[in-house]
This record gives C-alpha cells, structure tokens and sequence, in this order.
C-alpha cells in the first residue's frame, strides 16, 4: 500500500492498480471511455485525465491520464482543478464533434455511459461548426443492432471482442477519423459472447435488438435480481419488466461467477417468457381430449380429491424447476415416491458432481478458473454447454503472460503493455473432445478422440500422475499433459456432461484427485446439465420411475419427461398411470399428454432457490406479478397440501427453513438471501426504479381508477417504487444505478475494490464444504459398439427453455450431424445428405456435414429437445433415402445464417 | 413597533382603495379571457411539415411528468423511424404543468390553449393517441427531428441529415 | 308589564332571527366584499347580487352528510358545536340595541359578555379534542393558549371603561357617552379590544387555530354538515357581537344625531365595524404563532395596564 494524496486528501492506495482504479473506488467521479475492468487500460480516450504535481510547491503541475498512470509513494494529483476538468471537458467536447443528435431515438439512452460522463464533465454547445461525419451500419445478426455514427472511437468493442472474448469477425477498420467498427462484410456476429458488447460499448453504436422489438428505458423497466436457467453456471442476471413482459435480461454482477459478463444464451435466452406456448390457465382434459379452462379452485379441488382417493402417488420433479419447486412436490408424495425427473446419465454424473462438492476437490468458481494457468478439458463442450466458462477459461489461458509481465515489472491493467510482451505466448491448455471446439484457438493442444478414448486418456492422465515419478507413460499426450499439469501452479480439470458420459467425468475426478495429493492448489470445473440438477440430486434418492411402476396419480412439475427418457418408456409411463397432473410454464408434449394442467410462473416472475455447479445456492426474483391464474410451482403444491389436509406452508420462508431443517446438505440455503421481513431503513427492496413513469396512465385504457399495486409477501422485494436500491444487500438489488451513473458501469460504486467482490458480499451462500478426501473411482467396464452417437450441444439449440426464445430460435442450427469423411463413407452418406437415427419407433434426421476435425466413429448429432431421447439408448444410424435438405445451410455455430 | 403599525394601516387603506378599481376577471363562461399561444392547456401531439407523426415515443415525456400521466411504447415502422404503438395521457390525472413539452426533443408533445375538457365520467379523460394526434406542427411549424438526426429512416440516408457529411468511404486510403 | 313582556319577547325573537339570519347573509357578503377588494366580481350568480347564495349555502350544509367519525369522542364531538351558538347567541342578550330595546339590563352586563365569550373557547377546545385527529388537536391547543392569552387584557381593557362610567350595565356605559364617545379618551383601551376582539372570534389574521395552511382546517378538521355550519355561523355571531360590543361600549351604542332613529344609529355603526373586520381579512396575512402571543403578552398587556393606570390616575385626579 502506497499513500497518495489526491486533492489535499491522503488516500491509501494498492500498488498494483492503476490511479483511475483508485480514484473511483475510493467514490471519486471521473469519467473515463476506454479503461474497462476486466479489460486494462490503453490510454486510447484521454477522458480520465487528472494533474499531477511534481511535489507540494508545484501548483501548475502536468496532465496525466489517471488509467495509464501507477501508484507512487506520496504522488500528488489534483482531480477536481480547473486545469484538469477544463481538460476533460474539452476532451468530451472533441469526442461528441460527430455524435449524432439521436439520443430521443437511441436504444442506450437513459442508461449511456456517454451521457452520463458528457454530463460530468459540464458539457453542454458544440462550439465546431462544421459538418458531422456519418458512417453507414451493419446487419449483425438478430440480438446485436449496429449504428455507427454514434461512435466515439474509445476501442472497447473491438478489445472486448477480439482480445478478450476471442472473438475475429469484429475489428476497427479504415484510417485517422474514419475509423470504423465492425464486420468486414454483413453477418452475424459469430462469438457466443457478442451481446456482452452492449454493455462494453459506452454509447448506443452496439444496442440489444431483442429490447429494441419492445423498448423500454431502464428508468422505466421493474427489475429483480434472478439467477440464469440457461445452464448450470448460475449466472446473475437482472431480470426486467414493463407492461407485463419481460423485456430484457441484463448483467448483474457478481465477483465469483459472471462478474461483468454473460453469455447470448443468457442474455436473450429470456424471452420465453413472452412466448405464445405458455400455459395460461388451468386446464382439464375432457372427453373430447381437449382441454377445458377450470377455475384456480375448481382445479385445486379436484386435485386435491385425486391426491386423497389415490393409493399411491407419483411426484416427478425437475431439474430446471426451483428448489422450493421440488421440495414442496416432496413433501406432498413423501420422499418415497419422489422423483427427481433426470435420465440415469444426468443422475449418475450429478452424483459424481456431488461427490466431488462433499469431498476436499471443491468445485472452482469461475473467478478461480482465470486465475489458473494450465488446463485440460477432458469431454466438455464449454462452449456450448456452459457457455460462460469457456469466456472464464480463455481469460486464463492469458495467465502465461500476465505472469511474463509481472516479471517483467509491468503492472498487469497496462493491457498494450502485456499483450505486446507475451505476444502468441499462452498457459497450455489440452481440449480433448470428439469435434471442433470453440476454444481450440487459445488450445496448446485440441486432440479429437472420440468419448470412450477421451474416458480411457483420462484415466491413464490419473494413473499417470499417481504413480511415482520415474514411469513415463507410453502415450505421448498423457505424458506432456502430465507433465504440464505437474509444474503449473494452479491446474484446473474442467470436465462435464455435455457427452453424456459417465466414465469421463469419473476420469477428471479421478486425475483431480491424484493431482491435489500432489498440488493443493489443483481446481477441478464440473458443468452440470441444468440450473437445478444438484438441488434435485440432493433431494431425490429416486430419479425416474421404474418400468411397469404403477400409480393412482403423477404428479409433474416443470418436467417434459420425453426430454429425459425415450419415447417407449414414456408411453409406458403414462399407460401405467391413471392420472397425470403436470404443473409447467410452457407447452410441452408431456403438458399435452397430461389430465390437468397447472399453470406455474417463471423464473421470471417468481421466487426460488438455484444451487448452481459450484455447490452455490442462490435466491432468484421475479421481476414481476404473473398474470391471472399463473402462480409458482411451489405455491401450487402448497394450496394442494392445504387443499388435501396435508402439512403445508404459507410462505416460502417457512419452505426454505423446513427444506434447509430436513436435508443436511442444505443447510446452508436459507442464508443465501435475505426473508420476507428484510427491511433497510425500514424499507424493502424496490424493483421499480425510481423514476418510473406512467403509473397513473398504463392500466387508464382499462380502468381509470389506479388498483393498487400488487403486494410482495413473499421476498424483501416489493412491486413499487419505494423502496431501498442502492444500499439494499447485493443478493436482493434489483438493478444498479448511482447518482450520475445511470448505465451499468455503476457497478464500481459497489465493489470492495474494482473488478472484486460486491461490498455487501457476492450472493448466494456455498453448500457442501466438505473436506474428506476422495478415493479414486473405479472405471466401468465400457463395451461399446464401433460408432458413437455423440451429442452435440447448440448455445441456442440445447436448452430446452432459451431455445423457446424468439431471436435465439433464429440463431439456432437446423439438426445436423458431424462425420469425418471416413465415418460418412462407412455410413454411405455424403456431405448435406439425411442422416437417419432410429431409436425403436423414434428416428431424427440429420443434416450431414463432413468435417476433419471430428474423431474417428463418431457420429456427432445436435442434442436438442427432439434428439435428446437418442442419447438415452443405443440408436441406429442409417441414410435416409427420402430426405431433402431444408433451404437454409445452417449447420454450426460459426455459420449461422445471416439474413 | 410604530412604523409596523403604521405599515399595517397603511396596507388597510390601500385594500380599501381598490373598492374603487375595477374587476380583473371576466365573467366566465359568457364572457372568456384571452388566451395565449403558449397557454397550457390541453395537450396534444403534433406531426413534422411532411405530414408523420413528430414523435419518436423518446419517453422523456413521460418521465419528466410529476404525476406519471404518460405511457407509452415504442415501435418502429419498416422505414426504421421511431413511433408509439401507443401514447396514453390520463388527464384526469393531468396537472398542465407543461414539463412533457420542455422534455419533448422533437417538439411533438405540447400545450394548446384549450382547457374546456370537463367530463362526467373520468373514463373519458383518458385520451389514446387518435385523441391526442392533430394533422398540423403546431407551434414549431419548420421542424423535423429527423432532419436534424443522425439516425437513417426510409427516405432519408445516412448523411442526408442536416449538418451532416455524405457517409465515410471506409475502404479510400487518402489521407 | 305586560307590554313589556311583549316588548322583550320581540326583542329576543328579533335578535335570534336577525343575528342568525344575519350572520348567513354575512357569509355572502364577506365573500362580496373581499370580491370587491380583491378586484373580482365574487359570488353573483345565485339571486340578485348573488344574494340567493346565502339560503344556497345554508340548503347545503343541511342536506350535507352528517358524519361522525368513528375514531372520535361521539358525544362531545357533537356537543361541541353548539356550544360555541350558545355562547354567542347568550353573549347578545346584554347588548342595548336602542333606548329600552334591550333582552337584560343587567349590572354586571359587562361580565356576562366577557363570561359567554370566555364559554366559546370550550366549543373549539372540545371539539379540537373530541376529533381524535392529530391538526383539529393542535388546532384546539392554539386556540386554548390564544384565547387564555387575549381574554385577559380583554377584559382589562374594558376597565377603563367602567372606571369612568362607574357601572358594569351597558345601558349606563352608553349613556355616560353622552358627552364623549369613549373611543376618545380610551382609544387605548379601544384599540386593545379591537384587537383581543378578533383573536376571540379567532377572525383573520388571528385565524391560527384553523390556519388552513398548516393545519388541514384546525378544530374543524372533522366536521362536516351542519354541525361545521354551526361553527361558521358561531365564528359570524361573534364578529357580529364583538362589533356590536366596539359600538356600544366605544361608539356611543344607539347615540347619534336625531335624523336617524337610535337602533338605525346602532346599526349602521355595527354594520362599519362587521365590513372593517372584513377588511383586515382581505389586508393583513396571519402572523407566526410566537408573533401572536409575544404581541399578546409583551404588547398589548403592558399597554392595557398602562392605559388602566394613567385613566385611574386622571380620575383620582379630577375628583381631588
């Protein structure tokens, strides 16, 4: 620590940051464009320009840029000076020359960060008096809008994009003052991560299109705080509403998992919500087999009969529902007939994944995955399947030349300085996995084997490392990536369930667990399949009903069972129940194969627990009031338990507690977020912002008379405007805002330290610290046939909710199937040919594309809803003679399709 | 204490002098006041000189008003300009207070010097945008927002802008 | 006798129907005249003049809904307005129209006025109470503190008065007038009683304990109806009353040169009176509450003691 003295005042400063990092964690209000947290300075804006003094009697002083100048014992600087603001003023002066006179009609306005800083900065005339300099758009795909003549020239987009996502189809072109951001021709932007760039653009040239179909100012939105349930990582997000939509999804941030970004699947993987295919209201199926609207109680009641006069009930849950969700369903069929609702692939690597949380492995959070400096990820299509990760994992593929430039003395937020020393240089990193990874660029080495080989690999890598240092292995990839992993400082195993492929993931346990006997700092990445798939691991010693197990009643929640077992099993299911209540969101074949249906909320517009892949439970809000009979799962199951005379509860409060009290391992939940009775100032937590406009005109078309608004009793939240924002604990904040910091950049006036942890605490609460140390597994005696059927997972394609989404449906690839020319020549299939798999009655058809860069024998097929069943089972695969290509070639992430 | 006395009387006598002046106020409604242009009155919004609606359904209207008597939604035609779907003034919530047109960057919302809209049903105060919408520019009759925009719509180019220079050629290597 | 019973039994009619009517017609007429001062036509529409607003306000208050607020003390929440009309209207039977035209000639006629006024603090008092609300409460409480503060030197002022006409009748204080209306050699003690007077009938500028801007409408916050209407028309009778007392007791009452008859004397001088009240409404804002009881208090008490003095000693004198 080093002490500076800024404006007459003595500051205590960190030595390794930067003065503009300083400056603004210690509440200082200065603009700046360029400089980015996560993404280092470059001095590019000139914007955060401060005086410094050579000592005391220097009163002239000279200009410096805050965000390229360290931290020096006794520095002086003036921020507040005439000298300084008169600077920066002009600064902003010359940025704004071109800028369009287009706020009123500008997707960012209201929460630009050009905005706010030419405000902060004074100014007010543009005193050039010539022409505007214009610049023509780009079509970007469907979630990114492009207008180019709002651009200041600060290089964050294409920082952001290149540098630090990976990212090469976006870069600045042309020269001097014409210098142009985007695409060397119109398309959509390829990298999974591209929508982060509206948050990173600090004016409105990258704006989100999905918000723009409905638009609405962020002063105008109701936010919660929610919990992604595109995938296993538990990303935070904002969740926000106005007119009783969802209307966009935002980052929020948290220090261990997303921190400032998240991935396109989960940015605009919400719009679900608004879909067509929601249920709206209760239903019964009457002898027509069609279903009939029954009111809230009429259904509640005949439920309640059923679930009196039954003998014996089934409760299926769901590993994409909450934890309150399933716990509830629980507690009404008892623990004895609860199912979790996972396929036996899904159960068994859940349970691994549980193991691997109760044992001294730990699960890395994705903050400790950039710190770790060698990697191998043994079968995971990071990606695609968890997809945030894959952003963390190439941040720590720069761990290598972060650790050249400390070294060298150069501090590690000088970005230029880095880069430039590191060059090419990167921390190893092996991908193994059967087809082409999106991470295979930053790869030391990416090996196509195909899963039961990258199983096998595995399992000689631990052997490898357990065995006494002098034994060499015979395979020369386990020999240099044992060799990698023993010297690095902090390895990390990242594996998961995206192969569906148990022995694989036994494998990186067991290299994990040889590797901490040898290295403590060893971290080890599961992905999970879905948001909940450890909660219901935990709850559930059942996953799915056995065949030819009968039942009076069946009770699903948030569940299509064809997702989870295959089309056989599943009409064998229903044959053997004579009712099926399914209580779901959104349309699905087993919604339609059900007697009653009930219809439950979103993660969008209600409360509930999600413990993610690193064991962390986290609260979820929604952000609004369901319409009409819409209630959440929970409070379904809870007027059915009220209804039939069963204990029950009133309030979620009472589940969590009673949930928390009856599962040891989930002790923990219950402090994940603040109760109901949280009260700040004695206030709760406001989601509408407070300037929300038109609540005394948005319901007049139908009633003049204002109602009330609705009551929260559920959360510290509440459906108002008043409420606490800015000081209310970062588990329940609705949206980040700050006096004069009105975009998300706000963020920094709530951190500990910039870029660190939330100073009211990351969310959530980590479950199961266990630290027993865990015994290698045993391989099971795999014998396979000759070719693989592979699943391949989609960003937009997989999850079965997001992939509901209008804008990510028209990102989503059309099925396809990924063979090497030899796998396709055995298959007497060519490029573009149908590719026919059959699972008894059940067969999909692929579009054949013929790649190198997929192992030998494999068959790499799109897992999406359709497809999932196949990968249950062992399934036939064949040409299909009848079929004929669809119109558009749409084939892999890299060549979506542009309008 | 004798001067405040005296100033105390002297503001009695002054009020009783104008028993002898004449009224200020008209008797209305047979007799009515003149009104000026930029009375604030009811409010309506306008259309730019080539006849489209002026706004851009921007919200500032909406939020600059003290008791939240505007609601709105954005839409966008096939040009790419910026309209309401839908522009809702409840007026019997409406104070005239006339922030909406100091807010309004287009000049489209403003104040008209009609203030006889009383109703016997409040449901009536509530005025959609066919209520609100008159055929003329109103006050600022040469203005186009979008003339003045950098935003491209149909019919107007990127750099056809007043003000603005025809589009960068990005790929000339002039200097 | 007889006669006279009839005669007292006119008078008292005469006065109920005449100060009430009069007082309903006065809530027309102020607005006329502030309308007048004010530079505005006021209120012309209802009848002649706008004359028929009276009987329309009066059709008003009765239909009105009468509404007891469950939260309140019922019994005196209803007790309260009346009494204020009871004092007041007790308050006129001592005042001496004309020669003979008076309900009681009594001897200590002057304290059973300053007696009925002392009553009207009750109604205020009880009814700020009784509301159970928090600005009729304070509206109470300042109207308590006000009227204990100007009650004394209200009725010291009057001192003077008898000390020079040696009698507490009326009658006998307006015939000592004779030679000298007593607004000349006590104009202290008359400016003194002007001003308790209106703070009594809590008029403008001395409206504090129904100061509309702070208070909601003060003691009256609750009241509605008739029972509201009877505090307006108590407010009305004292201005009437304390106009009438001014005339009788400073004015000369009924003495007047002989072209008018004494009661039309009487009249016209209460009449100027009722309008310059009306005047300080339209002219004077309403002071801060410390302003009002250090006026009180270090103002005008001084002032009323050295008025009683020097006139104790002028007389000592001219009888030595």
């Amino acid at each position: 620590m080093a002490k500076i003295i800024v404006d007459g005042t003595e500051i205590e400063a960190d030595e390794s940051r930067n003065l503009l990092e300083v400056l603004l964690a210690c509440g200082e209000d200065l603009p700046y464009f360029c400089w980015h947290p996560k993404m280092g300075s470059v001095g590019a804006c000139r914007q955060c320009a401060v005086v410094q003094h050579r000592n005391q009697e220097d009163e002239r002083g000279r200009i410096v840029m805050s965000c390229m100048t360290p931290i020096t014992e006794g520095a002086i600087f003036s921020v507040q000076n005439e000298t300084a603001s008169g600077f920066r003023a002009s600064v902003v002066e010359n940025l704004m020359v071109n800028h369009p006179h287009d706020c009123p009609v500008c997707e960012e306005g209201g929460e630009c960060h050009l905005q706010d800083m030419t405000v902060m900065t004074g100014h007010r005339d543009r005193s050039y008096r010539h022409l505007k300099m214009t610049f023509e758009n780009q079509y970007l795909g469907p979630f990114i809008g492009h207008e180019m003549n709002r651009c200041i020239t600060c290089y964050r987009c294409v920082r952001y994009y290149q540098d630090y996502a990976g990212g090469s189809d976006l870069a600045a072109f042309a020269s001097r003052d014409r210098v142009y951001f985007g695409r060397a021709e119109d398309g959509v932007l390829e990298n999974e991560f591209a929508g982060n760039l509206v948050e990173v653009c600090p004016t409105g040239v990258f704006t989100d299109k999905t918000l723009s179909e409905h638009y609405t100012r962020k002063w105008d939105l109701a936010s919660a705080p929610a919990i992604c349930t595109g995938c296993s990582l538990g990303c935070n997000i904002s969740v926000s509403e106005r007119y009783g939509e969802l209307r966009r999804i935002h980052n929020r941030y948290h220090g261990e998992i997303n921190g400032y970004f998240l991935c396109d699947r989960g940015r605009f993987g919400g719009q679900f919500v608004n879909s067509e295919n929601r249920i709206p209201r209760c239903g019964q199926r009457n002898s027509d087999q069609k279903f009939e609207p029954r009111s809230t109680d009429d259904a509640v009641n005949d439920i309640s009969t059923l679930i009196k006069d039954a003998g014996r009930i089934i409760g299926i849950g769901s590993a994409r529902a909450s934890l309150e969700s399933n716990y509830a369903l629980r507690q009404l069929v008892g623990e004895q007939n609860y199912f979790s609702g996972l396929d036996d692939i899904e159960a068994e690597t859940a349970n691994l994944h549980l193991r691997a949380l109760h044992s001294n492995l730990g699960i890395a959070s994705m903050t400790e995955v950039e710190d770790c400096d060698a990697i191998i990820i043994l079968g995971e299509d990071v990606t695609n399947h968890a997809p945030r990760l894959a952003l963390s994992l190439r941040q720590s593929s720069h761990n290598a030349a972060r650790s050249l430039a400390h070294d060298a003395g150069i501090p590690l937020w000088h970005d230029a300085a880095v880069r430039g020393l590191a060059q090419d240089k990167k921390s190893p990193v092996f991908i193994l996995t059967p087809y082409a990874d999106r991470l295979d660029d930053v790869s030391t080495a990416a090996i196509r084997l195909s899963p039961r080989e990258i199983a096998d690999t595995g399992f000689a890598l631990a052997n490898a490392i357990a065995a006494p240092d002098d034994t060499d292995s015979e395979n020369l990839l386990v020999a240099q990536m044992k060799t990698v992993l023993m010297s690095a400082r902090k390895p990390l195993i990242v594996s998961g369930s995206s192969l569906k492929n148990v022995e694989i993931v036994k494998a990186s346990l067991n290299v994990a667990v040889a590797l901490k006997k040898i290295n403590p700092e060893t971290r080890l990445v599961l992905a999970g399949d879905e948001c909940n798939t450890l909660a219901v691991a935990t709850l559930a010693t059942q996953h799915m009903p056995s065949p030819g197990e009968s039942a009076d009643l069946m009770i699903v929640v948030e569940n299509d069972l064809q997702r989870h077992c295959s089309p056989e099993a599943f009409s064998d299911l229903l044959a053997n129940v004579s009712h099926l209540v399914t209580i779901d969101h959104s349309d699905s074949r087993t919604v339609s194969a059900s007697h009653y249906v009930l219809p439950a909320a979103t993660f969008a517009e209600s409360e509930g627990t999600c413990i993610n892949n690193e064991g962390r439970a986290q609260r979820s809000y929604g952000a609004f009031k369901s319409k009409d009979e819409i209630a959440p799962s929970w409070l379904w199951l809870m007027r059915l338990a009220a209804a039939c005379d069963k204990p029950s509860c009133d309030a979620i409060d009472d589940l969590l507690h009673e949930c928390a009290d009856a599962i040891p391992g989930l002790a923990g939940i219950v402090a994940a977020a603040p109760d109901a009775n949280y009260r700040g100032h004695g206030l709760k937590v406001n989601r509408m912002t407070h300037r929300y406009s038109g609540r005394t005109a948005m319901r007049a078309d139908v009633n003049v008379h204002e109602p009330q608004q609705p009551g929260d009793e559920q959360s510290a939240l509440t459906y108002s405007m008043e409420g606490i924002n800015q000081s209310a604990p970062s588990s329940v904040k609705a949206y980040t805002w700050a006096p004069g910091w009105n975009s998300n950049q706000s963020i920094s006036k709530f951190q500990d330290e910039i870029g660190g942890h939330l100073s009211s605490g990351d969310p959530g609460k980590l479950l199961f610290s266990v630290d027993t140390p865990l015994e290698p597994l045993l391989p099971a005696s795999t014998s396979g046939k000759a070719l693989d059927l592979v699943p391949a997972h989609h960003i937009f394609s997989s999850d079965e909710m997001s992939s509901r989404s209008s804008a990510i449906r028209d990102a989503a690839p059309a099925p396809f199937a990924i063979l090497n020319a030899e796998t396709a020549s055995n298959l007497d299939v060519g490029q573009g040919d149908g590719l026919k798999c059959q699972s008894g009655n059940h067969h999909i058809t692929f579009q054949v594309a013929i790649d190198h860069n997929v192992a030998d024998d494999c068959a790499v097929c799109l897992f999406n809803g359709d497809s999932a069943p196949l990968f249950l089972t062992t399934a036939d695969l064949m040409r299909d003679q009848d079929w004929t290509a669809p119109d558009t070639a749409n084939l892999i992430g890299s060549d979506r399709m542009s309008r | 204490m004798f001067s405040a006395i005296i100033s105390q009387l002297r503001t009695l006598w002054q009020i009783l002098l104008h028993t002898f002046s004449g009224y200020e106020t008209v008797q209305y409604p047979e007799e009515k006041p003149y009104l000026a242009p930029r009375y604030r009155g009811r409010i309506v919004l306008t259309r730019d000189p080539d006849g489209v609606e002026r706004c851009v359904a921007c919200n500032l209207c909406a939020v600059a008003c003290p008791v939240d008597c505007i609601a709105l939604q954005k839409t966008e035609d096939e040009d790419g300009r910026w309209y309401p779907e839908f522009f809702r003034i409840n007026f019997s919530r409406c104070i005239m207070c006339g922030f909406c047109e100091e807010a309004c960057p287009t000049y489209s919302i403003q104040l008209t010097p009609d203030f006889e809209m009383c109703e016997y049903d409040r449901q009536n105060m509530v005025y959609e945008k066919e209520h609100l919408l008159i055929d003329g520019p109103g006050k600022y009759p040469g203005y186009n927002f979008y003339r003045v925009a950098g935003k491209a719509i149909g019919g107007k180019a990127k750099g056809e802008a007043e003000n603005e220079s025809p589009p960068v050629d990005i790929r000339s290597l002039l200097p | 006798m007889s006669q006279s019973i009839w005669l007292t039994g006119i008078v008292i009619f005469g006065t109920l129907f005449g100060v009430i009517g009069g007082a309903a017609v006065l809530v027309w007429f102020e607005r006329r005249l502030l309308g007048l001062w004010q530079d505005r036509p006021g209120p012309n529409r209802v009848g002649p003049f706008g004359a028929g607003l009276a009987i329309a306000d009066v059709i008003k208050l009765f239909a009105k809904e009468d509404w007891v607020p469950p939260f309140s003390d019922r019994i005196v929440f209803i007790f309260a307005p009346t009494a204020v009309m009871i004092a007041m209207l007790l308050g006129f039977t001592v005042v001496p129209y004309a020669p003979g035209i008076h309900i009681a000639d009594l001897n200590i006629a002057l304290l059973f006025f300053l007696g009925m006024t002392s009553l009207a603090v009750y109604s205020v008092l009880l009814g700020g109470l009784a509301s159970n609300n928090k600005y009729a409460l304070l509206g109470g409480l300042r109207s308590a503190a006000q009227m204990v503060s100007y009650e004394v030197f209200m009725g010291l002022s009057l001192m003077g008065v008898v000390m020079m006409s040696g009698s507490f009748s009326l009658v006998d204080i307006v015939n000592a007038q004779e030679n000298g209306w007593f607004i000349i050699s006590q104009f202290l003690g008359f400016f003194v009683f002007v001003v308790a007077g209106i703070a009594e009938s809590h008029r403008l500028p001395f409206d504090l304990p129904e100061a509309e801007h702070e208070l909601v409408a003060g003691f009256h916050t609750e009241y509605s109806g008739m029972k509201f209407g009877m505090f307006m028309l108590g407010e009305y009778l004292g201005v009437i009353l304390i106009s009438a007392m001014i005339t009788t007791i400073f004015l000369g009452g009924w003495l007047g040169p002989d072209f008018l008859p004494p009661i039309i004397w009487f009249g016209l001088k209460s009449f100027t009176l009722v309008c310059f009240f009306i005047l300080l409404r339209a002219a004077i804002p309403r002071p801060r509450y410390d302003q009002l009881m250090a006026l009180g208090w270090k103002v005008m008490l001084p002032l009323t003691l050295v008025n009683l003095m020097v006139t104790g000693a002028v007389i000592l004198m001219m009888e030595a």
